[in-house]
């Protein structure tokens, strides 16, 4: 009974506005301006955090990457003849790492050598990942065909290979090439299963996989191929000596993960002469997210405080008026027996339906804005049931607040005056 | 004195003692009602006279109950109602009373229909009933062809007939009539008035406020006013 009551004041509020459409439109705008700015707001922040947690789902949320790098003063005396660059992380490293820190749940450490893979008559140029099995649960890709690798492969020094589809379908590799041998340099492999790989960059951060890779167990890959590597450039023989390339350290919790990262990078500070090494946090790319996040929602919050603001004002403004205009009425209803409250809700309901009906439109220009950000700016855009919801809440909320004035004054006219008006 | 008027409230509707309404004009004091004692029977049919700034609109808001006496009592219906807030106030006049006014008043973005629901509105009858009894009223009144039309669209006698129709929907046993012929020519005036006439036969108190005699003469008593005091009454039930 009271919401028939309620629809019916509503329907009744809309009829009212509709005698005055395009008052009623033009009032609306600032809302419309408003809640078209939350809505593209609260996309473009939400856009920007599901970008982050994809490419923390393709490093590991919980996973600390450090990387060998070449140091700077490294990369001016690797010039000279003769002359080997001893850079990077050792095997060392690798064992205090995982010994030092009592949040570290395990380490996988990474040899990496190019060499040239055989498989038939194919040839490609592969990217020899030496790892553990323990690689396989940090960067989680799915199999393709076969296995990943097991601590078994390791042990056993069995030459056995984990090659990525990317990788397999260069060398035309079939479902039936599980099995077969993969040359690489002078040696054979066993392929023993496919996975899919990601490649590229996240944020700043290298993936750690890349598609030409062929995973092999890290100790078969330290004896075939020692830790040496001799590339020729520009006729000049330019030989390193790096122990581990990578290593990738997963945490107990994702709350351990930055703390860590600090302690690693300390205790690597210790022991390193030169600055040979990258620690790198996924989870920073969910900080940069949120820095984003932080500078449109200042950005397009200020936008849509003022608009909102503004706009609540037309709509007191035009309220005010209307409640002038219709003093007659409002003497009229009050002489038939309404009672104070009763004007205070009529108006009050016009005034929420206004904005609403202004929300509605600016919810629409929201969600066509995000995807002219998308367009232009190549920002990644959201949608959420929030970014719709949130608005729709605003906007009654600024219907009530700029209403509320209006409808009180509305209330307090004289019936007697009031009849008298002209 | 009071004992009386209270054990005579059945036949008395209307009653005022020692009514004052005083208005502060600057510093200067106006008395609209300066001590005015009367009393309405049920059924009866008065005219307030007199000229204007006599008192006779002042008189006709404080019994309509849209405005509060200063000093003195109003007993509404054997009920004491001078000292009523202002929501009291509005549902006695939503209950008990129905105005008609000079510039008829009606609301004109509604349709008739709309305009004689009104009161229902208030009351919260549901829609298809209002609608119903919106259709009996305008058929009494003459208007039945006219529900949908806009105040706009009728003739001055059409507009007070729809007043009239809205001042009925609640039922009311007393209207108050502010002027009603005044914005009519003599014709359709005299139609009114004689709709008032059949409505106080059918047993409502009227109480009409005009300052031509040729009106008055359809009331039953007239009360003269003059300087916000009772001059003259005349005429019998």
């Amino acid at each position: 009974m009271r919401q028939i009551k309620l629809v019916r004041n509503i329907l009744l509020g809309i009829e009212d506005l509709l005698l005055h459409k395009l008052r009623s439109f033009l009032t609306t705008l600032g809302i419309v301006f408003g809640v078209g700015s939350v809505v593209a707001m609260l996309s473009v922040g939400e856009g920007a955090s599901k970008e982050a947690m994809d490419q923390i789902r393709k490093l590991g949320s919980n996973n600390i990457i450090i990387s060998s790098i070449k140091s700077i003063e490294e990369e001016s005396t690797s010039t000279t003849h003769s002359h080997m660059g001893i850079y990077g992380l050792t095997y060392e490293d690798g064992v205090r790492v995982a010994d030092t820190f009592k949040t570290i749940r395990q380490v996988a450490p990474v040899k990496l050598i190019r060499k040239e893979g055989r498989l038939g008559e194919r040839a490609l140029e592969l990217r020899i990942v030496g790892t553990t099995p323990i690689w396989f649960e940090l960067v989680q890709r799915p199999v393709v065909a076969g296995r990943v690798m097991v601590a078994s492969d390791d042990d056993e020094r069995a030459p056995a290979a984990v090659l990525t589809e990317f990788g397999a379908r260069k060398l035309l590799a079939a479902e039936n090439t599980i099995g077969q041998s993969l040359k690489i340099g002078g040696d054979r492999f066993e392929i023993v299963g496919i996975v899919k790989s990601e490649s590229g960059q996240a944020g700043n951060i290298q993936i750690p996989d890349q598609e030409v890779d062929v995973y092999i167990p890290i100790n078969v890959a330290r004896t075939y191929f020692g830790d040496i590597t001799a590339r020729m450039t520009s006729g000049t023989q330019e030989r390193e000596l790096v122990e581990l390339h990578q290593m990738i350290v997963q945490v107990n919790s994702i709350e351990d993960v930055e703390p860590t990262a600090k302690g690693i990078e300390d205790m690597l500070k210790r022991f390193h002469k030169k600055k040979d090494y990258l620690v790198s946090v996924p989870l920073a790319l969910l900080r940069q997210a949120e820095a984003t996040k932080r500078t449109f929602n200042v950005v397009l919050g200020s936008i849509a405080g003022i608009s909102l603001l503004v706009g609540g004002i037309g709509i007191m403004n035009i309220m005010l008026a209307s409640v002038t205009e219709r003093t007659r009425e409002i003497g009229i209803r009050r002489a038939i027996g309404a009672k104070r409250r009763q004007i205070i809700s009529q108006f009050l309901i016009e005034t929420v339906v206004l904005s609403i009906i202004g929300g509605l439109i600016g919810i629409g220009m929201g969600v066509l804005v995000p995807s002219l950000i998308t367009y232009f700016a190549g920002m990644p855009t959201v949608i959420t049931v929030a970014s719709i919801v949130l608005p729709l809440v605003i906007s009654f909320g600024v219907g009530i607040i700029f209403g509320l004035y209006p409808a009180v004054r509305a209330a307090k006219v004289d019936p007697i005056v009031a009849l008298r008006h002209e | 004195m009071i004992r009386e008027a209270e054990s005579n409230s059945n036949a008395k509707i209307i009653q005022l003692e020692n009514a004052q309404k005083i208005y502060q004009m600057g510093s200067s004091e106006v008395k609209a009602l300066a001590g005015v004692t009367i009393s309405f029977e049920r059924g009866s049919f008065w005219a307030i006279m007199g000229p204007s700034g006599s008192g006779k609109s002042t008189m006709m808001n404080v019994l309509g109950c849209l405005d509060r006496l200063s000093s003195g009592r109003y007993i509404l219906e054997g009920r004491d109602v001078s000292t009523l807030d202002d929501d009291s106030l509005s549902e006695l006049r939503l209950r008990h009373l129905g105005f008609v006014f000079q510039s008829f008043n009606l609301i004109p973005q509604l349709t008739v229909q709309r305009n004689i629901e009104l009161p229902l509105y208030y009351l919260g009858w549901e829609a298809s009933s209002s609608a119903e009894r919106a259709r009996e009223l305008a058929e009494k009144v003459g208007l039945k062809e006219r529900l949908h039309h806009r105040p706009a669209e009728l003739s001055g006698g059409e507009m007070q007939r729809v007043a009239i129709a809205r001042a009925l929907a609640n039922d009311p046993q007393i209207i108050f009539a502010d002027e009603p012929t005044g914005n009519l020519d003599t014709a359709t005036g005299k139609e009114i008035l004689q709709l008032l006439d059949e409505l106080n036969k059918q047993g409502r108190t009227i109480i009409m406020v005009t300052h031509e005699p040729h009106v008055a003469v359809y009331a039953k008593r007239r009360l003269h006013m003059l300087d916000g005091l009772v001059e003259g009454v005349e005429g019998r039930d």
